[in-house]
Parts: structure tokens; sequence; C-alpha cells
């Protein structure tokens, strides 16, 4: 294989690609029962753009991702609701199987993972 | 190229070039909600008041706000001076007549105005009413947009209800109320005459739902259309026959009438008519969907028509038809 400079982003296609990701994996937390719960029915389109803005971060996009602002989010989760690695894992797994549902070749997927994996400890207030 | 000026009620602010509009507000420290800057979070939402703001400053938004010229302030670099707005505007009020007065069931009435001023609306939308002592209540319109200067309303009196009770028991025809100009974005355009759309309502929602559905026909919607109005019990129905010959005289109507308790008499379905709707319509990918009703019935039903494939963009709800079956 040869170097790219490609950014991740780019080679994962995109905000197009984001789309498509959120479509599916936003589908698979709401239908999921270990975790639903901690999301929130009564606004669900403000939930989707959350998801989109994690998912963006997630696949080397822009943001604006402060660790502060997501540990604010989830604190009366961790605190109230009982949020843990469980539900954190959970929603791990959706990830990786949104993306290999879109085809994802596994070495993208494995750096998706890893920054998504690097928000925990901010989520779950440690 | 020439800086551009953004005026936002009393302030003006001179936008630079290559500045979005949010960058050239928090510039001069003008309080505006925001997150994500590029566009996802939608939480730096305006309007613009003088025209169309550009169209890549609407990417994403849903086409009910592309249409009344929301955008979001993050993605928009101006083309020319802009008035904006990012908060809702004061009630305008204009004067109308009671015309009619009929009783569609023993709690829900259907009241008829003739409005002094012609308004702009759109079927679907609310308006908010106003008794002579300042008594204000938010109520669907439930005729479409054809009938010009005449409105309609479906109003479920409620025990306790100060506006309902008044409007069915004192409320004459003769007698006049004022009216706020239209609101919401729960309504129907028709850019998309092939579209399927599924409508759900309880009690008094069908009141704008009846609108819509009257709209879209009216523009030849060729898209299936499905109705499914629920009640506790049979009672709390109303137009049922006039569903019924709609449905016999457009094809693509079809209209399912549901109790959730108690027998279902012939033709009418048992269940919520959110479950009922949902089992019988398991993909709803790329449709459109309009909900009405209680607040628990609007949010599970969003939450099913999303699962089962309807994009947001493509389901409509309003907030106050959220609170219109439980409040007055």
């Amino acid at each position: 294989m040869s170097e790219t400079s490609t950014s991740l982003y780019e080679q994962l296609g995109g905000e197009a690609a984001v789309d498509a990701a959120v479509d599916i994996f936003y589908r698979k937390v709401l239908s999921d029962y270990r975790i639903n719960r901690f999301f929130d029915k009564s606004d669900m389109e403000k939930q989707a753009a959350k998801q989109k803005a994690f998912l963006t971060m997630a696949f080397g996009g822009p943001n604006n991702y402060t660790g502060t602002d997501m540990r604010q989010a989830h604190d009366h989760m961790v605190k109230k609701m009982g949020l843990d690695d469980s539900h954190f894992d959970a929603v791990m797994e959706h990830l990786t199987a949104t993306l290999q549902e879109l085809n994802v070749p596994e070495n993208l997927i494995t750096q998706v993972a890893a920054i998504a994996e690097s928000t925990r400890t901010d989520i779950l207030g440690r | 190229m020439s800086l551009k000026m953004i005026t936002l009620d009393d302030q003006k602010v001179v936008c630079q070039n290559g500045e979005s509009v949010l960058d050239a507000l928090l510039r001069e420290h003008i309080d505006i909600p925001h997150a994500c800057k590029e566009g996802a979070c939608q939480s730096c939402m305006a309007r613009s008041l003088n025209g169309a703001p550009p169209a890549l400053a609407q990417k994403g938004l849903k086409d009910v706000l592309q249409h009344q010229n929301y955008f979001l302030a993050c993605l928009c670099y101006p083309q020319q001076d802009m008035t904006i707005s990012i908060t809702p505007p004061a009630d305008f009020f204009t004067e109308a007549t009671v015309i009619a007065k009929e009783l569609l069931n023993p709690e829900t009435l259907l009241l008829t105005v003739k409005t002094k001023q012609q308004l702009d609306y759109f079927a679907g939308q609310f308006v908010n009413l106003k008794r002579y002592d300042g008594l204000v209540r938010s109520y669907s319109i439930a005729n479409s947009r054809i009938h010009a200067d005449k409105m309609t309303f479906h109003i479920r009196r409620l025990a306790g209800g100060h506006f309902s009770q008044w409007a069915h028991q004192e409320l004459n025809i003769g007698d006049t109320l004022s009216i706020s100009d239209p609101q919401g974005l729960c309504y129907y355009l028709p850019n998309n005459p092939t579209q399927s759309m599924l409508l759900i309502g309880t009690g008094s929602g069908l009141a704008p739902l009846a609108g819509i559905i009257s709209e879209a026909l009216h523009h030849g919607h060729s898209g299936e259309i499905h109705l499914y109005h629920g009640s506790r019990e049979i009672d709390g129905l109303y137009w049922i026959e006039e569903m019924q010959q709609l449905a016999q005289q457009y094809p693509n109507f079809h209209y399912t009438a549901c109790v959730s308790r108690g027998d279902a008499p012939q033709g009418v379905a048992r269940g919520r008519a959110n479950d009922v709707a949902m089992t019988m319509l398991p993909s709803l990918k790329n449709w459109r969907v309009y909900l009405c009703g209680h607040p628990d019935m609007v949010a599970d039903s969003k939450r099913q028509a999303y699962l089962q494939g309807a994009s947001f963009q493509d389901i409509y709800s309003d907030a106050f038809h959220v609170a219109s079956a439980t409040l007055d």
C-alpha cells in the first residue's frame, strides 16, 4: 500500500457518507432496548443532528468537539441513569455494524472506532 | 466584492467578505444559539425577512422551513444585505366574525369564521384565537386555502377549558374574535405530488389533517394518501361518512377509523390509530408523515415512522398540535 495524503474523512466519502451512516446508525441505536432509554424521545430530530455531529467527528471530519461539552451532556446520564461501559460498548457495536453494512474497508473502520473510542472517558465522566 | 449589511432587530452588523452570518454576529457579541458551525446541529437557525436567503444556507432544512426563508447562519454567506430574525415574530391579530357553528360529535364543535382581512395560510397551520378579554388559545386551521377569507376550526370541549367551554356555550353567530397570523410548519407543499403520505390524528387532531388532505387532493396529489383517525371510543370520531365518501371519490385516498377501547363497529379498526397504521404500513421509506394529536401518540409515531424507514425531514408535527388534544 502506498502512503496517501487523503484524509480519513475524504476516504470515507465525506458528508454524504456521514448522512448514509447516521440513517443506519441512529435506527440501530433507537431499536436497541439496552440503550434507547438514554435517547430523549421528545426531540428526536435534535438527537439525530447530534448523532451526525458525533459521526462526523468519528469520521475525522470538521468538528468542534470538546471533551467538556461531552462530559456535561452526559453527566446526568452517568449520575442519574447509570450510563456505563456496557452502554458505550453497545454504541460502539452499532457503529462498527453500520460501517460494515456500508461496506467500509476494515482498516478504515478500525480508524473510526479508535476516534470514537477516544471519547469514552469524557462521555462516562472519568 | 462589497460588504453586506446584516440587520437583526435594531442592530446592524457588517458581514465581511468570506465571513458567515454567524461569525459576523458572534464577532459583534450578538447572542445567537450555535454549536457545530457546520450545518449539522441546526441550532443557529434564523429567518430572512427580506426575501430568499442563499440556497446553500438552507442545506438540510425541511422544505417548509426553506419555504419560509429560514436558513442556517453558519452556512450563510450573504449575496446581498439581509434583514434577519432569530426570535419568533410578535402576533399580529385581525378581526373575524363567527358565521357558523355546528357540532361534529358531542364534544367537538365545528366553528366557521370570516376574517376581515384575507390571511395567507397553508392547510395544517394554526392560528391563535383571542377572546374579547384577551384569553388566547391555539387552533389548527381545518380547511384548505382555497377558502380564502373563511376559516374553520374543530374545538373540542374540555372539562375546565375556559376557551373551549366559552366557544361551545356562549360564542354566537355574529360575534367577533381576533385571529393571529397563521403559524406552524406542519403543512402541505405541492413539491412532490407522487410521494406517499401517511396522516395520523387523534380526536380533534383530524382538523389540520383534513385541511392538508383537501389541499393535496386539490393540487392533484397522485401518490397514495392514507389517513388514520383514532379515538378511544366511536363517539370521539367524526366525519366518518365524509371521509369514506372522499375515499370513494379519490382512489388514492384511503381512510381508516380506529377506536382503542371497547368494541369496534363494522368498518372501524380496533386499536390505537398509530399502531394500526404502523402495522398496516410496515415500510415508510420515502413517505411523508403528518402527525397530530396527543403528545404521547405524536412522540411514539415519530419514532415508529422513523424506525420503519421515514426520514425526519419528511415527518411533520407541530408543538401546538401536540398540545391541542390535551389543552383547550
